[in-house]
């Protein structure tokens, strides 16, 4: 168990403010995120696009924005928690309990869920026969790739993942890439590959087709694909893996019973917490009356959710307000003379 | 077109009629302004079936449609990423589109689009 002041759920743009303000105050804190990377949206979705409304930079990336923030709290140290999802919440006393799908448990009285439109997940198959080789033979990312050896593995997905992984286990595996249309979005040199490799008959490739069933008793054996105009074809395989990116969902947090209205968790203006005493929400998954989805608004919000957790992390002290710029203590806190 | 009640000079209403058809078959027939995207048009008027997560930026594919092959021809041109971005929907076909990247004029006054099964 790990007890601290605050567990920030997202290492979006927003998570990661909000750790900057609490360091500033002297509090502490653990960050949560379920990718395997800090910076949320700004690094998966558009760490190369430039962003030109944050205020006094007049232009930075999704990338840049993050590696100023990430060097902005470095002086406080605290601890990242990557490729860890918070998958629960429960009361004690005064206290939260999360707890995280790898099994990692906090204590805290406060906890602030920056949680944008929902944590990163690989979008799945369709098809419902998927699910049930779902972790066994049906896979969306790779951890051990000695498991495909000398096996049949189908790869769907037109992306770089899917090209590149394609590429490699052809080495030891018989691979089939399937993949909805002609054009691929990987990089030029892997299409290449690619078309190299089927010319050679070391890849199956199959364009203009996408998944219809999976099939085997208990283990899988062979999948169906359909082209659009419905004609299919069997393919054996023992391995199916989807590269179809990642989709945000909203996930747990729609079961800690916080009110919410559609995917967003409305929250007062004041210090940023829900219906729940200790649970604070900020950033994109936040609303109030006027709520902009910006990152500027996500730093307001950071700011005074961090003074609300105050309250509740040093009960017998007195916020006091100050200035970085005047305040010893808090030069003290950044690690400067 | 409708008639201005003070000058009593006519002007043109910039808006176009846009059908949604939710997967049940469910219709929602509604005024969407132009220059609005018709995944806005979905949103402002809450019609169930469009997500749009990450808000128009074509970047999550949850304001995927299917546009009926008449029309399909009729819009305008994918731009560059959208096809890459339709390859992460749910069951993309050869007449899916992103609502966000469909601007509203004139020209689509009558417009129908079928939204799939589900978004994510
Ligand atoms: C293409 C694009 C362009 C944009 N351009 C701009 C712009 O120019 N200016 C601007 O101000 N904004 C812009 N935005 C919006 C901006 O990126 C978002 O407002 C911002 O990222 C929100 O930050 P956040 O920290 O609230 O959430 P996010 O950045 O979404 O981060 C949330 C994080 O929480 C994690 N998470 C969620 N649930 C869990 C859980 N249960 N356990 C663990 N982790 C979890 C997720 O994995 C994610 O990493 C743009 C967005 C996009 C997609
Ligand atoms: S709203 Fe996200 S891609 Fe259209």
């Amino acid at each position: 168990m790990i007890k601290t002041d605050v567990v920030i759920i997202g290492a979006g743009p927003t998570g990661l403010f909000c750790a900057h303000q609490l360091g500033i105050i002297g509090l502490k804190c653990e960050i949560v995120d379920n990718l395997d990377k800090l910076g949320g949206q700004c690094i998966e979705l558009y760490p190369d696009k430039p962003i030109y409304d944050i205020p006094a930079v007049p232009e930075c990336t999704g990338e840049e924005l993050t590696n100023n923030l990430i060097k902005q709290i470095k002086p406080f140290k605290f601890n990242f928690h990557l490729n860890d999802r918070v998958q629960e919440l429960t009361n004690k006393d005064d206290n939260w309990i999360v707890t995280t799908t790898s099994g990692k448990k906090f204590q805290t009285p406060n906890v602030v869920i920056a949680g944008g439109v929902g944590s990163f997940e690989p979008r799945k198959f369709p098809t419902k026969s998927a699910e049930k080789f779902d972790g066994t033979s049906v896979l969306y990312s790779i951890k051990d790739k000695t498991i495909f050896k000398d096996k049949s593995v189908a790869i769907f997905g037109g992306g770089d993942s899917a090209l590149d992984w394609a590429i490699e286990l052809s080495n030891s595996s018989k691979v089939s890439l399937i993949h909805r249309r002609d054009e691929f979005r990987g990089a030029p040199a892997s299409v290449k590959k690619i078309k190299e490799l089927s010319k050679k008959s070391i890849i199956n490739l199959f364009t203009k087709y996408s998944i219809k069933d999976v099939k085997g008793n208990g283990t899988l054996e062979e999948i169906e694909i359909k082209s659009e105009e419905g004609e299919s074809k069997t393919i054996k395989a023992d391995y199916v893996l989807g590269f179809f990116g990642l989709i945000m969902q909203l996930g747990p947090i729609a079961d800690w019973g916080l009110n919410l209205d559609k995917k967003t968790i409305p929250v007062n203006t004041e210090n940023f917490e829900t219906n729940k005493k200790g649970i604070f929400a900020i950033g994109d998954i936040c609303t109030y009356p006027g709520k902009l989805k910006l990152i500027l608004s996500g730093f307001h919000e950071g700011a005074l959710a961090a003074r609300g957790c105050f309250k509740y992390a040093r009960p017998n002290e007195k916020y006091r307000f100050e200035f970085t710029t005047a305040s010893s203590t808090i030069k003290n806190r950044l690690g400067l003379k | 077109m409708i008639t201005c009640p003070i000058f009593f000079c006519a002007y043109i209403k910039a808006m176009a009629k846009i059908r949604y058809i939710e997967h049940n078959g469910k219709e929602h027939l509604v005024e969407v302004q132009n220059g609005l995207t018709v995944m806005e048009g979905a949103v402002q008027n809450d019609i169930p079936g469009i997500d749009a997560d990450c808000g128009g930026s074509m970047s999550c594919a949850t304001c995927h449609v299917y546009v009926k092959e008449d029309w399909y021809d009729k819009l305008p041109k994918k731009d560059m990423g959208e096809d890459d971005m339709l390859d992460q929907a749910y069951e993309p076909n050869s007449k899916s589109r992103l609502s966000c990247q469909i601007m509203v004029s004139d020209d689509l006054e009558g417009l129908s689009v079928y939204m799939p099964e589900k978004q994510v």
